[in-house]
This record gives structure tokens, sequence and C-alpha cells, in this order.
């Protein structure tokens, strides 16, 4: 049952002129010996993909497509049961508070698709939006601004890519360090202090709206295309699969894996940068705390989204469904009034159904494999 | 030495098979005490097999096991060691982050209540180590900080602590340790067998059988090939005894052009600032074989011109440009091509589908402005597939659902792709279903047919010879001779084991003639009858 919901089933053998095909399956060629394997006489056909197969929710929409579910009926319900979900207001609030997540979840899948990890994020946003908030105070035009924090991001990235690739450290030591890293350096710069005063533009920027479409929302939706696009039609997206599912033998093929690793650790920062700056944007001010315990939401949005954190296994699309599953479960817990005690609860016990499916279903993938 | 005495360990027509697979048919095999009985035999003869039936890890489809007249009937590995049959592996299992004394005892850890009893394991594990010879080798140093040597008596005195000791297994002790190293584990073995133990002694190397054994078994493809007294045989006898059997004829023969510039010509190539230098060259449309025991660096040479492990020092040329390798991506680019010995480790990306895993290496290449290649590079792909005849339902499906050999022509076809000059192949029908491994010599005698300069390095000397022009021989990181494709495989074991290195200074001239006229009768009517067992 669940295979149908969650993985685009090991298609039964289908050859389509081979002579001997039995009920199973299985193929017998007819002339299995030894021959002249360069010359095309006896190819086999091998039927497209598409073909004479029954139609799953896995192969329109791929591994992310349990979330998909989830997220309808989650959607679906709340519909039924409050009724100021589908109001525009509720849906623009709902788009802010996801979009922020979104942009770092969809960062730290490119990592997680290597087999990494990325502790940092939440603590490079918070330095990140309180540099941008600083300089922004400090009278630096708002686009120079924007720039350095997102860059800063970028820069953090980099340097967890160089402790992971030179340094040989584990993902999860060397960006745990640069969590803490990051964000005591943001207290010292702040002395833990909010910082104020910021221009009123600048804030539009988070809050604003296009033909009442939330700004974040748009911006949010441009990038998970812009990494959707990376991954499913770039040579780099393919080598960053190439990675998580075998570094070495990923090298042995030409793949430049230190190249690569330090690339998605890049892109997760920048994003955790630019993440930073529109939250700053959104609250009107640069809190240093800002993010803490971002890291682990954007994790669970990609696991929730159908990645596995040993690498190759996950979407752009995916992590996205992720991201807004637990903010439409976080809304619909406001609008009922249940305590947000409980919807913690609700959302472990996703994660863990979440991946608890997917393992059950590789096993019965390998076996009728 | 009397003949009379009862065997301890008594194995007759013991037969298993995997599948279709016979591994062993009707083998027998009768340990006495205090006897060192050697078992000999090629690459996959069936020893390992037989040491699992009997250390019971395997079971026997036919045949009787006794250990001391009592017969064994469901034989699991804890039983058989209760009864008195341990074994000491080549790779050794002792926890390398342990003390001594720990793995000494692991699993039955002298304790008072939940706590472990530090003193009864210190003293205890005095004992075993002082038994074994390691008087100076403290219980309490952490494993992985011991020699290799050491490491290895460390592994017989954790056997000698077990309750009951009647038959001791080696499988291939020597082969991680220096000369001097082995000595010492050698005189070790004739002090137990003073004791009355009875060993079986698997080796690769010739000098040690004839050092500490007294019987030799052979086996020759999963069948006794003769067994007797060690006394009654020389280098030459056993040898033949192993292999005794004509070549194959699963290989292409083809008549090949094999003039013009070397594809790959290397020079003074060495491995590390002191190591020993390799100088050779291969032609287009030559096949160089490989030869060499495990450990004398044939996977190594390989993955060193490929870039993919440092190099020192040395010149590689290829069609008469030099290069250098600074990764597997640059000599890729120059058209050098590997296929490893360990598909899962160092080839396979599993969770990629077929296609993915063979178009990764030419993504670059056929790519714009960093975008996949457009849709022809991908039918490319699949024509080769195709014409590799890979079974599989769709080429999108992960390539870890494939069988060995199929997996190994996606890597083919992967390499194939990239349009190599050279390719390199490490132990390439390893895993491999006979099949599949007729298909593949097949594919790589047309690929240098076309004019590609082929490495192959095996272990399994019929192939190696069978497919090879010309054979190269190492042994401990250096060439130890060349041979002609028509070698026999004594030639290469003298060779490979440094059994006598002035005999093989003269390989026979004639061989090769004989391999040209004898091989013409063959890929038809020897093909494995069409059954494909890895579909």
């Amino acid at each position: 049952m669940p295979k149908l919901l969650w993985r685009e089933p090991i298609e039964t053998t289908t050859i389509t002129n081979a002579p001997v095909t039995t009920p199973e399956g299985e193929l017998e060629h007819p002339d299995n010996r030894l021959g002249t394997p360069l010359a095309s006489e006896h190819v086999v056909r091998v039927a497209p993909p598409s073909g004479r197969r029954v139609l799953t929710v896995g192969d329109i929409a791929g591994r992310e497509s349990g979330g998909l579910v989830v997220l309808l009926v989650a959607v679906g319900a709340l519909t039924l049961l409050s009724n100021d979900f589908l109001t525009q207001g509720n849906l623009s609030n709902l788009a802010r508070q996801v979009a922020i997540f979104a942009i770092i979840a969809v960062g730290q899948l490119l990592v997680i698709l290597t087999a990494g990890i990325d502790l940092s994020v939440g603590s490079v946003l918070g330095l990140s939006g309180a540099v941008t908030a600083q300089l922004l105070v400090g009278g630096m035009p708002i686009p120079v601004a924007i720039l350095a924090g997102a860059a800063l991001g970028a820069v953090l990235g980099i340097a967890n890519g160089l402790l992971v690739t030179q340094l040989k450290l584990p993902p999860f030591i060397a960006t745990l360090g640069m969590l803490g890293i990051a964000r005591g350096v943001v207290l010292v710069i702040t002395d833990a202090k909010t910082i104020q005063g910021l221009p009123g533009s600048f804030q539009t920027i988070a809050n604003g709206t296009v033909l009442g479409i939330p700004n974040l929302l748009i911006i949010a939706a441009v990038i998970a295309a812009i990494v959707h696009f990376l991954l499913t039609r770039t040579v780099f997206g393919r080598y960053v699969y190439a990675v998580g599912s075998n570094p070495e033998s990923a090298r042995l093929a030409g793949v430049p894996v230190r190249t690569v690793t330090i690339a998605v650790y890049a892109i997760s920062g920048l994003l955790a940068g630019f993440g930073g700056v529109l939250l700053t944007s959104r609250l009107g001010a640069g809190i240093p705390t800002a993010g803490t315990g971002f890291e682990l939401n954007a994790i669970a949005a990609c696991v929730i989204g159908g990645a596995s954190l040993f690498g190759a296994k996950g979407s752009a699309l995916g992590a996205l469904t992720g991201a807004l599953i637990m903010g439409v479960l976080n809304n619909g817990g406001n609008l009922l009034a249940i305590n947000a005690f409980y919807l913690q609860i609700a959302i472990g016990a996703l994660i863990i159904i979440a991946v608890a499916f997917d393992q059950a279903n590789t096993r019965a993938a390998s076996r009728s494999g | 030495m009397t003949a009379t005495t009862a065997p301890v360990l008594e194995l007759r027509d013991v037969s298993k098979a995997f599948g279709p697979v016979q591994a062993l048919t009707d083998v027998s095999l009768r340990l006495l005490p205090g006897q060192v009985h050697c078992l000999a035999g090629e690459n996959g003869a069936g020893k390992s097999t037989l040491i699992r039936v009997l250390t019971g890890a395997l079971r026997r489809d036919s045949g009787t096991y006794e250990i001391e007249g009592e017969a064994v009937t469901a034989p699991t590995p804890a039983a058989m060691r209760a009864a008195g049959v341990q074994a000491v592996y080549q790779e050794l299992s002792l926890l390398p982050h342990l003390t001594v004394a720990e793995n000494l005892f692991m699993g039955r850890l002298p304790s008072r209540g939940g706590l472990i009893d530090r003193a009864q394991l210190r003293r205890r594990a005095r004992e075993a180590l002082d038994e074994v010879g390691l008087t100076t080798t403290s219980p309490d140093t952490v494993v992985e900080r011991l020699p290799a040597a050491t490491r290895q008596l460390v592994e017989i005195a954790k056997v000698l602590t077990a309750e009951s000791v009647k038959v001791i297994v080696f499988d291939e002790p020597t082969t991680a340790l220096t000369e001097e190293e082995s000595d010492r584990l050698l005189a070790h073995i004739l002090r137990l067998r003073e004791r009355g133990v009875a060993m079986l002694y698997v080796t690769h190397r010739l000098e040690e059988m004839f050092h500490i054994g007294d019987q030799v078994t052979v086996l020759r493809d999963g069948g006794l090939s003769e067994s007797g007294p060690l006394s009654g045989y020389d280098e030459n006898k056993l040898i033949t005894a192993m292999v005794g059997r004509e070549v194959t004829s699963l290989y292409p023969e083809q008549q090949r052009e094999t003039a013009g510039t070397p594809m790959l010509r290397v020079r003074g190539l060495r491995r590390t600032s002191d190591g020993p230098t390799v100088d050779f060259d291969v032609r287009p449309g030559e096949i160089l074989g490989i030869g060499g025991l495990l450990g004398s660096g044939r996977s190594e040479l390989l993955l060193s011109l490929f870039g993919a492990d440092p190099i020192a020092a040395g010149e590689i040329e290829i069609e008469g440009t030099p290069v250098t390798p600074s990764g597997p991506r640059s000599m890729m680019n120059v058209g050098m091509g590997l296929l490893t010995e360990d598909r899962k480790v160092l080839g396979l990306l599993p969770e990629l589908s077929i296609r993915e895993n063979v178009t990764i290496a030419s993504l670059r290449s056929g790519s714009r402005r960093g975008l996949l290649p457009p849709r022809e590079q991908a039918e490319e792909a699949d024509r080769l597939l195709d014409s590799l005849r890979l079974r599989a339902g769709s080429y999108d499906q992960p390539v870890s659902t494939l069988s060995g050999g199929n997996q190994q022509k996606v890597l083919l076809a992967r390499w194939l792709l990239t349009k190599p000059k050279i390719l390199l192949f490490d132990e390439p029908t390893k895993g491999i279903d006979v099949g599949a491994k007729g298909e593949l010599y097949a594919v790589i005698g047309d690929l240098a047919a076309q004019g590609l300069g082929i490495l192959v390095v095996s272990s399994y000397l019929p192939e190696l010879l069978g497919l090879a022009d010309r054979v190269l021989v190492l042994r401990d990181g250096r060439i130890a001779g060349e041979l002609p494709g028509g070698a026999s495989e004594e030639d290469v074991l003298r060779l490979a084991s440094g059994g006598a290195d002035h005999a093989a200074a003269e390989p026979g001239a004639s061989a090769r003639a004989g391999s040209a006229g004898d091989g013409q009768h063959s890929r038809q009517t020897d093909g494995p009858d069409g059954v494909s067992t890895d579909a």
C-alpha cells in the first residue's frame, strides 16, 4: 500500500521484441552465448519506461509524492475544519511564515544530497541578518547591504566546505563548529541587542506584495525553481547526486568531488545568508538570536519531503513540500487553537513516520527487484 | 610418522553447489593430529568453499563429515568451534580499538556481577600470549598499535584460548606479512604441530608449503586433483596438479595489428620515492595482461596510471604525448578509462539509474553551458547498452538492481561512451557468471581489434593467458618478468611466487605458436549453453 504512494516501483522486465518472455517477465534470450556483442543484430530492445505498467502517484511526482499527499490531506482537512484557513489573509500569512524556511531547506537539501549535513544554517542566518541590519543602520545603500549579507553566508558556507574537503572533518562536526562560531560572533558584534531603525523601504521587501502575492512567496518559489532546475537539468546537479551516491566511484568517473562538495556548502550558506536578510526585512529589526533551531527545521523539511540523509535521494520540490507541510501544520494548529506543544509532538511523529515508510519501501523494492 | 593414526577430521565425498555453479564435487580430506596439511589450488578452485564447509559457515550438500569418528550432521560456526575446529583468517577478526586482552576474551570476558574482572583478564591474557611466544607484548596494548605479524600471533593466541583445539585452519596467514614475520609465524605453526594439533594450511606461496607441510591436497575446478605426502612433490609437479587443464576457449582468437607508436608508454613509474620502478609499453590493438599474487601491486599500478593514486616519479605518454596523471579527470580527458576491481566501492553509483551511471563520465564533454547534454548522448548510451546486451527492464531503474555481470557491462558502457584510447581492466570478471564472462572477453577482444590499448589485471590465470597478447608478472611492486600470451600457467606462477627466478628468463617461444594454432575451434561450441543465470 505505501508503495503505491511513496515510490515509483522498480518495473518488471518488459522486452518488446525478445522472442521468449516468460509470464514473470524474465528474459530468456535465444542466443545468450558468445557472439559479436558490438554487432547489432541481436539487440534486445527495452520497452520505454512509461509503457505497460500501472501508473502510480510516484510516476507523476516522484519521491516527494508521499509528502504531496500528506500536504493535500492537511490542506483539505483544515479547509473543512476552519473557516479562516482558505482566506487570503491567512494564506499570505502562511506563505510568509513558510518562505524563509523553504529557502533554507532547499539549500540544506543540496548538502544532504551529497550525504552531508549543514547544522550551521540557523546561526549563519542570524549572523547575516544582524550584519545586514548593522550595515543599513550605518547608512549603507540597501542593495549593497543585501549583497553583503548574502555574501557573508556564502563565505561561511565555503569555509564549511573547506573544512569538510580539505581537513576531512565529518560534515556534522564541521558545521556544528560553525553553528557555535557564527552564533557567538553575532552575539559579540550586536552585544546581544536587537538592531532597530531600518529604512522602511528595506522592510517592504519581505512584507510587500505583487498583485496580491507576498514577495517572500515569489522569492522562495523562484529560488526553489532555480535549485530544481540546477538539480534536474545541469551537469552540476547530476554530479551532486553522484557524490552523494558514492564519492569514490564519482571521483574515478571524473567527477570533481571536492569542487562539488564545496559548492553545495557555499550555496547552502548563501541561501541561509539571504534568508537572514529576508528575515531581518520581515521583522524590521536585526535580532541576534534569529534563526535558532532553523537548521533542524530545514533538515526535517528535507526528510519529510523524501530526502535520504545517506545522500543521493531527494528533490527540491520535495524539500519545498516538506517545508509547506510543517508550515501548514503550524498554521492549522494556531487556527484550531491546538496547544503548540502538541504540534511539536505531531511534527516529530511525522518525521519518524515519513522515514519509516521510506525504509519499508526501500526494503520492499529491494526484495521485488 | 605413523601412518596408522586415526584422523581427527575427515570429509568424504563432499559436494557443494551455489545455484547452478558446482563449487565442490566429491572432495575428500583427512587431517591427522600433529600434521600440517596444505591445501593448494588456483583462485576459484574451491579452497575457500572447502574451508567454509569445515568451519560450519556453509552447509555441505552431500558427503560425510566426521570429527574423531563422530558424524557432524548440522554444522554451525559455534558448534564447530566448540567441537575444536578453529580458524585463523587472512583478514584479521580482531577489533582494532580494543586491547589485546579484551580481544582475546571477547564474548567471554571474565566478570563478576557484570563488572569485568580486570586482574583475571590480564592474568589469563598473559598466559595466552606467553603460549604463542609474545612474552614482551602487554595485554593492555591496543591492537591497532601492533605490527601485522604480532596481530596474526594474537589471533592464534585467541584461537588457542578456546575450550577445545583439535584442528586449526590457516587461510593465507602470511599474505600481509614480511618474510621475517612469516618465518616467525611458520616456526610457531611447527611448535603447534609438536603439540599434536592437526592443521590445514592454505597459501599461494609454494615455498611455505614445502617448508612446513606434511601432506598436500590439490583442488582443481572444485574437484580433488591430487592428494598425498608432500615429500612426493616438487614445485613443478605441484603446479601441474594445480593447473593441469587446457586453456578453455572462451577467449577471443583474432589476429590483430599491434604495430605503431605505443598507445601507452610508461617509463620509470614509481609509487613511492624509494619504491621499485616500472617500465612498459602498450601498443594499439594490444591486450597487455598483468599477473601476480594478491598484494603484488597490480591494482595499485592501474590506480596510479589512472591518476587515482599519487605517483612519486615517472613519465607516461599516450600516443607519444606526455601526460601527467594528476587525477582521474585529467586521465579521462586524455582518453584513459579504468574499470575497477571492486565495482561496489569504486565504480557504481548505486542510487543512480543505469543510464545516469553510463553518462556520468561523459556529461561534461557533451554539455553546453553546464546544462545536461542533449538527448543524443542518452540515446548513444542506450545503443551501447543494447549492443552489450545488457539485461534490464528499463535503463531508468537503479543500477543496484542489476546482477554483477550486468553491472560490469554498465561500467564498460560508461567508459566506451568517453571514446577512450586506453582501457584498464582490474579483475574484469570477478563475481561474474560464466555466460557474461564470455561476452566480456569478446568485447575486450573487439575493442583491441578497433585499435585500443588494453591492460588487464587478473588473478585467474586461464583468463589472463587467454586474453593477453603479452603478460607482465608483478612481484612486490616490480616487474618480475614478461611472458608471451601463450605462456603456461606454470610460468606465471613461478615468476609470481619467485619460485625459480632463473627458470622464467627463457619463456618458451613455442608456447605462443601453440596457442594460435590450437585455439581455433571455439566460441560456438564451448559457450555456456545459452543459460543466463544473471537476469
